[in-house]
């Protein structure tokens, strides 16, 4: 699979501060890339480095196979960006922003201009200074999908949006990914990284914990079980890979290690089973697993 | 009636809070610039016979448009003070008034404060009152600090009586402007747009008095700032101009407050015009941004510096009666053979033209990093914009700056000039003079360059180098200092024309200086962090 983006090792300190501790993953082309991690564990750092705002200290990074300090304008010319954090100018309208965002990328697309800013219900001719954060986004947003870009980086592109257009917004990005586009996407919100992304990175204090496709890492975490008898189970607790197990009456609720689940049915098949549950580890579970201290990690 | 303004005196106790610095600087500073005159006057001009010269050119009408009428036969320190410094005083006090007004109403309700507010049982005129209580209570103290600062003053010509008149002179002015902006912030639905209208407000009273003084006497009674130099401080002492300012301002409050008891939260009166849905070719690109972000400021400066032209230019006439045996003034203009006081007095305006014109150029170039602290060159740096590219807007957008200062300066000192000298200096001599100083200019923009791209957070470094060089180039006479303190400024090396010969070297040196600093300064902004 070829790699859009290819990060390899990058470290970056501000001062004897270690913001980035040897990063290290890549986009393939085609695919919507999760990366999650909470404030601060270097998410923006990244993608400023990405972008060519912020050096690397150490380690590479490129972008198309370019460097992406050295060839930042290339680059560029085929990226959308929309932070997390959208700041423009009080006294220019989202409609004049928009244009200048065209213009400096080359062209100025008019086509699905008046489409996009109807689908995200943003008034053009609204100063910026009068915009609330979720409209400030809105007018990035519309600036990047209006882009023909390969690769779109979206910071945390729906912290400001109402649910409707959180929805908006993750049609388009599946859209992106019909037509072949890439996507780099760091959010807070799991269930959307959940929804949208083929594969996920975790970041942490600066590193990169884990990596892989939802189905990969699910595997590394336990599924959630409720079985209902009407005998009880006694020595569910024992059996090997079985944890956190709650009994109200005869439902059990517990949770299985993924490559022990054939040894738990094979012990529940032994009881008058009425009800059997069986739910995949959300990427919450995932994420918390990382970030609840490592006493319980599974081997 | 009472429910309405309820709990008021909570939110005036709560606003001095806030402001109990930004309001004590105000105070310190008018109170301050008004107290130290009476006493510098007297060491300027201590003979009657100094101060009637004076008076001689105050008469000049470009001078009564400037500081309005006074007791010109009457001429006295206190007189005097009152009759040059009230207005100019007067004109910030209001826009003390406005910009703390503004403050704590339109800006607090952008905010999302006064709703915060307004959900707790406080009246729905609270916020209002109390506000204006508190811009109310700041110019009383200002009043009270002036008329005890002249009272205590050992100049006879400060009398008990044109003290206490000249605090309330200024005091009566603010609070006049105080409810012009209580009404413009019902008026306007934006704490820009209330300060706008206020201080065009404002302007356009100083301009109706003007001409009002200079022309058509009735004009100058139907503006506040009329009344401010109808009080003849100091002489006649008039107080009916304050017990006008007083009904003037309680009829405007009124109806202020009768606009704010039935509008909506976060609405205006005046509608809010819808901008522009596409932007204009103009504003494509980042010179095109660089500019348009600032416009507004480009064009008050150009006017301003303008004006300042004029106004320097407007005195040129009387010169010679003026400074003939004034010894602090023959101090600072060194006697240079065959150029006539006018020409000396032209070199060292431009001096203080020249540096005055800088501001705004070094404004120009500080705002890229203005705008990096925004983080608004973060979404300009994702496009296929280079760091070169943005830097370079910036400069050649502080260049321009720096060349429409300077010579609108020195247009507005040639015509201004012309009018009133009797041996004009030719327009050439002028604009040659002006365009002395851009090799200097340039190498301040130079500098703020360099230090944004090797160590931004200390740009404003720049403005300290631009107060060292006004204080040794313009004062370095009066000082006796070392040739050493004017070297090492970039305004000491200009020739100071039409009085000295124009030379090549420090010219061209001083371009090259700051062709080295924006290149050093390009290299160093392409290779570091931005912030955002």
């Amino acid at each position: 699979m070829e790699k859009v983006v290819d990060i390899k090792r990058v470290t970056k300190k501000f001062g004897d501060f270690k913001a980035l501790d040897e990063v290290d993953f890549s986009v393939r082309k085609g695919e919507v890339f999760g990366f999650i991690g909470p404030n601060g564990a270097g998410k923006s750092t990244t993608i400023r480095i990405l972008l060519g705002i912020l050096k690397a200290t150490e380690g590479q990074a490129t972008i198309f196979g370019k460097d992406v300090w050295n060839d930042s304008m290339e680059i560029h010319r085929q990226i959308a960006y929309v932070p997390g954090d959208v700041n423009l100018w009080p006294n220019l309208t989202g409609g004049e922003v928009i244009d200048l965002f065209a213009k400096l990328r080359g062209g100025r697309q008019t086509k699905r201009r008046e489409e996009l800013l109807e689908r995200y219900k943003l008034d053009p001719t609204k100063k910026c200074r009068t915009y609330s954060k979720g409209n400030r986004q809105k007018v990035a947003l519309v600036s990047a999908l209006l882009s023909e870009a390969d690769l779109y980086i979206f910071d945390e592109p729906t912290s400001g949006l109402d649910p409707l257009m959180e929805q908006t917004f993750q049609e388009d990005v599946r859209n992106l990914r019909q037509e072949g586009k890439s996507v780099l996407l760091s959010s807070h919100i799991l269930s959307e990284v959940e929804k949208l992304c083929d594969r996920v990175g975790i970041i942490r204090d600066g590193t990169i914990i884990e990596q892989g496709s939802l189905e990969e890492l699910r595997h590394l975490t336990r599924h959630h079980v409720l079985l209902e008898t009407t005998s009880s189970l006694d020595g569910l607790r024992d059996v090997e890979g079985v944890h956190d197990v709650n009994q109200d009456g005869n439902t059990y609720r517990f949770q299985v290690n993924a490559e022990q689940m054939d040894q738990v049915i094979k012990f529940a098949s032994q009881y008058p089973i009425q009800k059997f549950e069986s739910a995949p580890p959300t990427l919450e579970d995932l994420f918390m697993r990382h970030y609840e201290g490592t006493d319980e990690v599974v081997e | 009636m009472s429910e309405l303004f309820k709990r008021s005196f909570q939110l005036f106790k709560l606003t001095i809070r806030r402001d109990r610095i930004r309001a004590s600087i105000w105070i310190f500073a008018l109170a301050f610039f008004t107290l130290i005159i009476p006493g510098s006057f007297q060491n300027l001009y201590p003979d009657q016979q100094d101060r009637d010269a004076m008076a001689v050119t105050m008469e000049n009408p470009a001078m009564v448009a400037m500081v309005g009428e006074g007791d010109l036969d009457n001429y006295t320190i206190g007189a005097m003070s009152a009759h040059q410094m009230v207005l100019i005083t007067a004109v910030f006090v209001g826009i003390m008034s406005i910009l703390l007004f503004v403050r704590h109403t339109r800006t607090d309700e952008e905010e999302g404060r006064v709703e915060l507010i307004r959900a707790l049982p406080v009246g729905r005129l609270a916020t209002l009152h109390a506000t204006t209580m508190y811009v109310v209570f700041v110019n009383v103290v200002l009043a009270v600090l002036v008329a005890i600062g002249l009272m205590v003053q050992p100049i006879e010509s400060l009398g008990i009586e044109g003290a206490l008149l000249y605090g309330a002179t200024l005091g009566g002015t603010g609070i006049c402007f105080t409810a012009v902006t209580a009404l413009f912030t019902q008026l306007s639905d934006s704490s820009r747009g209330a300060t706008g209208w206020s201080i065009g407000l404002l302007l356009f009273f100083y301009v109706l008095r003007a001409i009002g003084d200079i022309g058509s006497e009735a004009l100058s009674l139907f503006s506040p700032l009329g009344w401010t130099t109808k009080t003849m401080i100091f002489t006649e002492n008039h107080w009916w101009p304050i017990f006008l300012m007083l009904a003037f301002s309680f009829v405007v409050l009124l109806l202020a407050y009768r606009l704010n008891a039935k509008r909506d939260l976060e609405a205006g009166l005046f509608p809010s015009k819808p901008g522009k849905a596409r932007a204009s070719n103009n504003l494509l690109s980042p010179f095109g941004l660089a500019f348009r972000l600032q416009r507004t400021a480009f064009i008050s400066w150009a006017v301003g510096m303008l004006l300042l032209g004029i106004s320097y230019g407007s005195v040129l006439g009387d010169l010679d009666s003026f400074f003939q045996g004034n010894e602090m003034v023959e101090k600072i203009l060194v006697q240079e053979e065959g150029y006539s006081i006018a020409e000396q007095f032209i070199s060292i305006i431009m001096t203080v033209m020249g540096m005055i014109a800088t501001i705004p150029a070094l404004i120009s170039m500080n705002k890229l990093y203005g705008e990096e602290k925004k983080s608004r060159l973060e979404l300009l740096y994702a496009k296929p914009v280079s760091r070169k590219t943005m830097m370079g807007s910036y400069l050649l957008v502080a260049v321009i700056n720096a060349f429409v200062s300077v010579i609108l300066a020195g247009i507005g000192l040639w015509a201004a000039g012309s009018t009133v000298m009797d041996d004009p200096v030719s327009f050439g001599t002028m604009i040659g003079a002006s365009l002395a100083y851009i090799p200097a200019m340039f190498v301040m923009i130079g500098l703020s360059a360099l230090l944004i791209g090797l160590k931004p957070n200390v740009v404003s470094l720049t403005w300290v180098y631009l107060v060292y060089s006004f204080i040794i180039v313009y004062m370095g006479n009066l000082f006796q200092l070392d040739e050493w303190f004017s070297n090492v400024t970039p305004f000491g090396h200009v020739s100071q024309l039409p009085v000295d010969e124009f030379e090549v070297v420090p010219f061209f040196g001083l371009i090259g200086v700051a062709i080295v600093l924006v290149v050093a300064g390009l290299t160093f902004y392409s290779k570091r962090d931005i912030q955002g």
